[in-house]
């Protein structure tokens, strides 16, 4: 079984996001491992232990910094890891999807895998669109995949707790909600040796597509309304709750 | 390309979500500023679709579409749409349409917006980007262009009405789909019903790990609520499915939403803005959820808890 996991490099969310001309700041900003990422990537290394084959984890190195990102999946079980060399920090979901599609086209995929969204997929998701241009199935939000032979039952999750299962022959595009089980940990230690030993294939980007988006402005958002802030410390916050609760039959 | 704006509707167990008439209220009005018309497309079997306020509702109906299928309905969008050429098709960025928008952007080479939250008559689109923290204007570059719009951008009034449906076969071959429905799955019974709770006490990433939910847990007793959660707890399996607001959970409307290091990303305000009395209690001054909730705390979500539990 041959599978490969598109992974997607962002800025932090859990920093300030600093504006520059119509878009996020590049330069001052942390870029992370997408967090649904972690879920395909375990779902992957979990349909590799029970079904044997090759996890193959690829993503587009957009400020030189991938390298963590992918000795963390070797560490956690994939087999192979490369980055398609773009410096362009910018590149927007269809241009990562269109490398991405080129170069797992020579990768002989049974499977790709990719994070259901990203919290800056503005032209939609790389998941989505790679299945696009490998002329493959794509199912989104998925909470397991299993394999048997030439095909796979995979498990869609729907609001409010309903799922519904589709039987899809090989080779198609998931979009990973969650795995089956939480993303393992890996320890330190290994990422580390991984970092020393670890072979990462390199692939110059090729071929075109764009998002059709012209950006006009990004801003924090126009707030309509605000919470009314409750100030002091932790103890003062907690007596100012309970006693709004109170005075409203809440507590 | 017409001055048209295309609707992809979604529905389960014969019942359109909210979302398609909101969506279809918003096209009404943007079809009207173009001179086209707001459609309806509804695809799938054994559901009644005379219920959009549309200019016109067209129903692709076919045994095959009986239940939501990403190749077949894909396909059958896809077809449509490269027919009638549409310059505007919106669809929910929900879990259906998520499975169809951008792939339907790589597929015909248009321009797609996600996390839509309002469109202009100039085309200019808003998007919640960055978990909400930032708002992307965006336009497409000429010709046809995709929307996928967030649950609860739209009045949803706007969209219901009585439009008789134009039923049509499949424009495509249906037969050779490598994808086949096997079974809808329905939530393990058993649990607390979170929609129905009066008082909900609900965590986020910020509560760190499994061990710390016993706190949660004591707080939620103090109150006499429950506790709910946003989807990251959910998928690290710290609480079960059944407990989870937002897109791909549950909506609920509490008497009172108090909320433990949840930072308000688009996908969970969609799931509890209509909540009485909203609370945020998060260590980051700028999370969105702050624009959304009535009060807020910039503070450690642990020590509020347990002063709060020592409290009550």
């Amino acid at each position: 079984m041959n599978i490969v996991v598109a992974i997607k490099h962002i800025p932090s969310i859990a920093d300030d996001l600093p504006v520059k001309g119509n878009n996020v700041d590049f330069d001052s900003v942390d870029f992370v491992l997408n967090e649904w990422d972690e879920h395909s990537i375990e779902q992957a290394v979990l349909i590799k232990e029970a079904v044997g084959g090759t996890v193959t984890v690829i993503g587009v190195d957009l400020i030189g910094e991938l390298d963590n990102a992918l000795h963390l999946a070797l560490a956690k079980g994939a087999d192979k890891v490369a980055k398609i060399t773009a410096d362009d920090p910018a590149a927007d979901s269809h241009t990562q999807a269109k490398w991405l599609a080129e170069a797992v086209k020579g990768m002989g995929a049974d499977m790709v895998f990719a994070g259901v969204q990203a919290s800056n997929d503005i032209d939609g998701q790389i998941g989505a669109m790679i299945a696009a241009y490998l002329d493959m199935p794509y199912i989104g939000g998925t909470s397991a995949i299993e394999v048997s032979g030439s095909a796979a039952t995979v498990s869609k999750e729907f609001p409010g707790g309903v799922g519904m299962k589709y039987s899809i022959t090989l080779p198609f595009v998931a979009g990973v909600q969650s795995a089956p089980k939480p993303p393992r940990y890996a320890p330190v230690s290994k990422v580390r040796q991984m970092a020393q030993t670890a072979t990462v294939e390199k692939i110059a980007p090729t071929g075109e597509a764009s998002s059709g988006l012209a950006f006009k402005k990004m801003a924090p958002p126009v707030a309509t309304g605000h919470a009314e802030m409750i100030e002091g410390s932790s103890k003062e916050v907690a007596a100012k709750i309970v006693e709004l609760l109170k005075s409203k039959g809440l507590a | 390309m017409s001055n048209d704006v295309f609707v992809i509707t979604e529905h389960m167990d014969g019942k359109f979500s909210d979302v398609s008439f909101e969506l279809v209220g918003k096209a009404k009005e943007l079809a009207k500023a173009w001179g086209g018309q707001a459609v309806a497309v509804v695809v799938g079997s054994g559901i009644a679709s005379n219920v959009f306020a549309s200019d016109s509702t067209i129903h692709i109906d076919d045994a095959a579409l009986s239940h939501f299928n990403p190749e077949a309905y894909g396909k059958v969008v896809e077809a449509l749409v490269k027919e009638r050429s549409p310059r505007l098709v919106m669809f929910g960025w929900t879990v259906t349409g998520m499975d169809m928008a951008a792939w339907l952007s790589a597929r015909l080479g248009v321009a797609c917006a996600a996390y839509v939250k309002n469109i202009g008559a100039d085309l200019t689109m808003s998007c919640a980007a960055y978990g909400g923290k930032l708002t992307a204007e965006v336009a497409p570059e000429g010709g046809m262009a995709i929307a996928a719009c967030l649950a609860g951008s739209f009045p949803v009034e706007a969209g219901q009405g009585s439009t008789a449906a134009v039923t049509m076969a499949s424009p495509v071959d249906l037969n050779s789909l490598k994808m086949k429905f096997v079974e809808a799955t329905k939530p393990a019974g058993g649990d607390v019903d979170i929609t129905s709770q009066t008082k909900l006490v609900s965590i986020g990433r910020g509560i760190g790990g499994k061990e710390n939910m016993e706190l949660a847990e004591e707080l939620a007793q103090k109150l006499g609520a429950v506790v709910s959660a946003s989807r990251p707890v959910v998928d690290a399996g710290w609480l079960p499915r059944t407990r989870q607001v937002g897109k791909s959970g549950l909506k609920v409307k509490p008497k009172l939403y108090l909320m433990l290091g949840i930072s308000g990303a688009p996908e969970h305000l969609e799931g509890m803005q209509s909540a009485e009395l909203i609370i945020a209690v998060n260590t980051d001054k700028k999370a969105p959820i702050f624009n959304v909730a009535h009060y807020g705390a910039t503070a450690d979500l642990f020590e509020v808890a347990e002063a709060m539990v020592e409290l009550l």
